[in-house]
């Protein structure tokens, strides 16, 4: 049997992935993932405030009186999304200009609050930074597939370099534009979700 | 558990100040950071506007510093349209100085929402190798559909034709009035004639296809789905060419050649 930790970090990944079974975060999956680039420095705040959140709330979580304790997590979540906004802006200023407000809006990522509160409230610093982990990448999982996905076909590129020519600049692909409208990430998080759960029958919710 | 209400309310303040901590310790040791990256950021939208960098091509600080050796940074009295040399343009700001009373003055309503006018407004000489001013980019800013844009219009040195336009900071609907950052559309710019005859600003984005600067001087194909923005910017150049921006100016600087 896998560890604790090893189960609170491995099980977002595919098992029990925020996006793909709990549908949390799609707000920012869909706006941010139009280029791989955006997708990786989003994934990265994402990670860095969702790890230090959990981190710090598991700390405190026996002193935090439980009749403030959700103002409390905001409080933390949301200087944490503040100083991983700064350093972007000091150190990836172009990337932080494209990204522009849905750094700020991680604070409203459904992801982060859910973790503190069903996660790091009730378990210690360690398993709880592992959960933090886990619960990032997988995050980071989908944003990035999705994020190759749309630069690809939508742009012909990846990380910004040509990979398929486009028509327009005398090659041969003619770019889908579905890709890169917000409709474009609907599709593809709708069939990774759908084979998610065809490999993994029992991740299909009953009909109720 | 249960805690008293005097536990609360320290543990929130606790909790309070520490975070305020950390926030502002972060805000205070990156902003020289952030401000280099802002006037960077700025310069090269000068820049491009100017057409010495190519929009969206990634270019270091220092190939920007370099191109900025030709570049000679001028303070002008509006109002006079002379250049100031009392003051020093690089350490002038020229939005922080259209805030304050003393060195702002308030301007009749007019559609591009500026509601004060500095003094004195940067303007940027491009010089070529001898020395000779060869492009002159003016600093324009007004109203469109959800804010105000600011940009840059480069000019020719003969003041009336265009030579670029881009602008840096604006909150238009992404897609649709957003597309003033568009290369395609800022392409459409070069060659355009700012003004007529009399001299009187004459440039307009209209609705509807345009021809190419020979066919078309005065006129610029409008944003599709984006009439109020497009109107803006007619509207601000129409405004930053006029007798409260820089016409004085462009009028002295056409004398002195």
């Amino acid at each position: 049997m896998a560890s604790p930790a090893n189960k609170a970090f491995l099980d977002p990944l595919l098992e029990n992935n925020p996006i793909a079974l709990q549908v949390l975060g799609i707000c920012s999956a869909l706006a941010v993932t139009t280029k791989l680039e955006t997708s990786i420095v989003m994934c990265a705040a994402v990670v860095f405030v969702l790890t230090l959140s959990n981190f710090s709330i598991s700390l405190i979580r026996d002193q935090i009186p439980s009749s403030i304790r959700i103002i409390v997590q905001l409080t933390i979540i949301a200087s944490l999304v503040i100083v991983a906004d700064q350093l972007l802006k000091a150190y990836l200023f172009e990337i932080s200009k494209q990204l522009s407000v849905f750094v700020g809006l991680i604070i409203t990522n459904c992801i982060i609050m859910g973790r503190a509160e069903a996660f790091a409230m009730q378990n210690g610093p360690a398993l709880s930074v592992a959960d933090g982990l886990g619960n990032g990448f997988g995050y980071s999982l989908v944003l990035i597939v999705t994020g190759t996905i749309r630069e690809l076909f939508g742009a012909g590129k990846l990380m910004g370099y040509s990979v398929l020519p486009l028509v327009t600049e005398g090659g041969w692909y003619n770019p889908n534009g579905i890709m890169l409208t917000s409709a474009g990430a609907f599709f593809i998080i709708g069939f990774l979700i759908w084979g998610l759960r065809t490999w993994k029958p029992n991740q299909i919710e009953e009909e109720g | 558990m249960q805690h008293s209400v005097r536990y609360t309310i320290l543990f929130a303040a606790l909790v309070c100040v520490v975070c305020a901590i950390l926030v502002s310790t972060a805000a205070v040791s990156l902003s020289d950071l952030q401000d280099a990256n802002a006037t960077l950021d700025k310069r090269k939208n000068m820049l491009s506007a100017a057409g010495l960098i190519e929009a969206g091509q990634p270019v270091s600080a220092q190939q920007v510093e370099e191109i900025f050796k030709n570049i000679k940074t001028v303070a002008v009295d509006l109002e006079s349209g002379k250049e100031n040399t009392d003051i020093d343009p690089a350490n002038y700001d020229q939005q922080k100085a259209q805030k304050d009373p003393e060195m702002s003055r308030e301007i009749p309503p007019n559609p591009s929402v500026i509601k004060r006018l500095p003094t004195y407004a940067v303007v940027y000489h491009v010089l070529d190798d001898q020395g000779q001013v060869k492009m002159i980019v003016l600093p324009i800013e007004g109203y469109g559909l959800w804010g105000t844009l600011y940009g840059f219009l480069a000019l020719d040195a003969d003041t009336k034709t265009i030579r670029g336009l881009t602008y840096y900071q604006h909150k238009e609907t992404p897609g649709l009035g957003g597309e003033v950052d568009n290369p395609s559309w800022k392409a459409l710019w070069p060659g355009r004639v700012a003004f007529d005859e009399n001299w009187e600003p004459a440039i307009k984005v209209i609705k509807g296809k345009v021809g190419p600067p020979s066919e078309a001087p005065h006129q610029v194909d409008g944003l599709s789905g984006a009439t109020i923005t497009s109107r803006g910017v007619t509207n601000m150049l129409d405004f930053w060419l006029g007798e409260n921006g820089f016409g004085p100016y462009l009028e002295n600087f056409r004398k002195s050649r």
